[in-house]
């Protein structure tokens, strides 16, 4: 997956996660937090919708990395980069 | 110490009224409209399938989730939870209770449920299967979704009350049990409104439905809106139902200083156990627990205008109730008997309360709703004043008494009076 592609799934799994909130001027600079109404158990989604569509499992020292869209896509795409986008 | 005095003999600030009702169930969404499919004969049972079961029959309901939640709140929540809420802020809008300006902490909420908690725990165990059983897979969500207070805690949260809330797990008593309970707590001034009732999110656990199979006891039959049949010889089962009925509970002092529309005063109740069977209802000690509500309520059986039955259909149940109803009111020539069930199913933890809110339009409507798809009935059934069919105008409504029983033998009663 391309580092855009990354981002469009990211994105998907916020939109699924935060139904209610626009999202289409979502800041890739700006933490998710500050722009979007997300508690904990909303992060754990993020991680757990990760898992689940590729398998990644991600310790829980590096749930920082997961910030925002910027930090999360580059945490990402090592992971990624071998995988097709579905 | 709460007094067992007969209601009318209390003060007003230890006399609890019914001030709101909000519900849903399979044949309405509001008291108005499930009042009027009641009296038109309408069902609410239609065809249904789920994982492992297959093709079924259920009570469906059909409210609109978003009113009152957000769409990540349903996401994140059980649908027990979303019952819950609707019922609950559709009751606080029908009592028109100042709710912006109502103290929040001496709110209290208490809601009977069957069971909670299969649904998610069943939807975790179905989709770990994909995941070849890896427990790295099964959701943060479970816990707070199948915690036993998670339908009222989902009410608080949605509506900020700060007051105590809890569940009453009392199988399908916990619809009474839930009134009973908030009734108790008011008098006990544990809170000053209670939000009580109960609510069912059973048809989305399979297990209900496959136990229920296997013990012979779940309804079959080729025309949904007929396969609900209380008393008929014919009847074969339960139709599962989900739904929920939340009522606004206060004491009448409180409800009279605020010109509160009032429904209806709950004058009597009681509980009792069996102690005799898992399954297999006790007639006598139904009998006794009957008693004990007339006896705290001061009144005599013939005084009763509506008995509103328990009865879910299944082959020994209803005769078990009948005869339990016989010893009590078979001399009470003025007594009506009917059963909501055969309309919407069996709700489980709303079961009681939504029946008794069936009934509570009577005191206004002065009409008894029958007890509907009864072609033959079954010798065994047979008792005075049954409803069969047809509803029955009645020259005046004054108590109502509804019975709600539930598995491990439990028993509820309560009997509501007009103010």
């Amino acid at each position: 997956m391309t580092p855009e592609q990354i981002r469009g799934e990211v994105a998907d799994i916020l939109a699924d996660i935060a139904p209610d909130e626009d999202l289409s001027d979502l800041k890739d600079d700006v933490a998710f937090r500050d722009q979007v109404e997300l508690d904990s158990m909303d992060f754990l989604d993020i991680v757990m919708e990760l898992r689940k569509r590729h398998r990644i499992q991600i310790p829980e020292e590096d749930y920082g990395e997961l910030a925002s869209m910027q930090s999360t896509v580059t945490y990402l795409v090592p992971y990624l980069k071998d995988v097709e986008k579905v | 110490m709460i007094s067992t005095s007969s209601a009318s003999s209390l003060p007003d600030h230890q006399r609890i009224v019914i001030t709101g009702i909000g519900l849903t169930a399979p044949n309405g969404n509001n008291w108005t409209a499930y009042r009027e499919s009641l009296l038109a004969g309408r069902s609410g049972v239609s065809r249904y399938e789920i994982r492992y079961v297959g093709k079924t029959l259920a009570g469906i309901c059909d409210f609109d989730e978003l009113r009152y939640q957000k769409r990540k709140e349903v996401r994140r929540g059980t649908r027990a939870g979303s019952v819950g809420i609707y019922c609950a802020n559709e009751a606080i809008r029908h009592g028109g209770l100042d709710w912006e300006n109502v103290d929040r902490a001496q709110v209290g909420i208490y809601v009977g449920v069957t069971e909670h908690g299969n649904v998610e725990t069943e939807n975790e165990v179905h989709a770990l299967q994909g995941y070849g059983n890896d427990t790295s897979f099964w959701s943060h969500h479970h816990n707070p979704r199948t915690v036993a207070n998670n339908p009222a805690g989902e009410i608080s949260l949605n509506l900020g009350i700060t007051g105590p809330h809890y569940t009453i797990g009392a199988a399908c008593a916990a619809g009474n049990a839930g009134v009973i309970q908030g009734a108790q707590m008011l008098q006990l001034g544990e809170c000053d409104v209670a939000l009580a009732g109960g609510v069912s999110e059973s048809i989305h656990t399979f297990g209900i439905f496959a136990s229920f199979k296997s013990q012979g006891a779940l309804a079959e039959h080729e025309e949904p809106m007929r396969a609900s049949r209380p008393f008929d010889v014919d009847r074969n089962g339960i139709v599962v139902a989900e739904g929920g009925c939340i009522y606004v509970l206060e004491r009448l002092d409180d409800a009279r200083n605020r010109d509160a529309r009032i429904y209806g005063e709950l004058v009597g109740h009681a509980m009792n156990s069996d102690a005799s069977d898992f399954v297999l209802p006790n007639p006598e000690r139904q009998v006794e627990c009957v008693d004990k509500a007339l006896r705290r309520a001061g009144l005599a059986a013939d005084q009763i205008d509506i008995v509103s039955t328990h009865a879910t259909g299944t082959g020994m149940g209803d005769v078990q109730e009948c005869k339990a109803l016989r010893s009590v009111f078979d001399e009470s020539a003025t007594t009506h008997i009917n059963n909501t069930k055969s309309f919407i199913g069996h709700a489980m933890g709303a079961a009681g309360a939504l029946e008794l809110a069936g009934n509570l339009a009577s005191f206004h409507d002065g009409i008894c709703h029958a007890t509907i798809n009864v072609d033959q009935l079954d010798d065994e059934c047979r008792i005075s004043g049954l409803v069969v069919n047809e509803p029955r105008e009645m020259s005046r409504t004054d108590y109502v008494l509804n019975n709600s029983f539930g598995m491990l033998g439990i028993n509820s009663v309560v009997i509501i009076g007009r103010v």
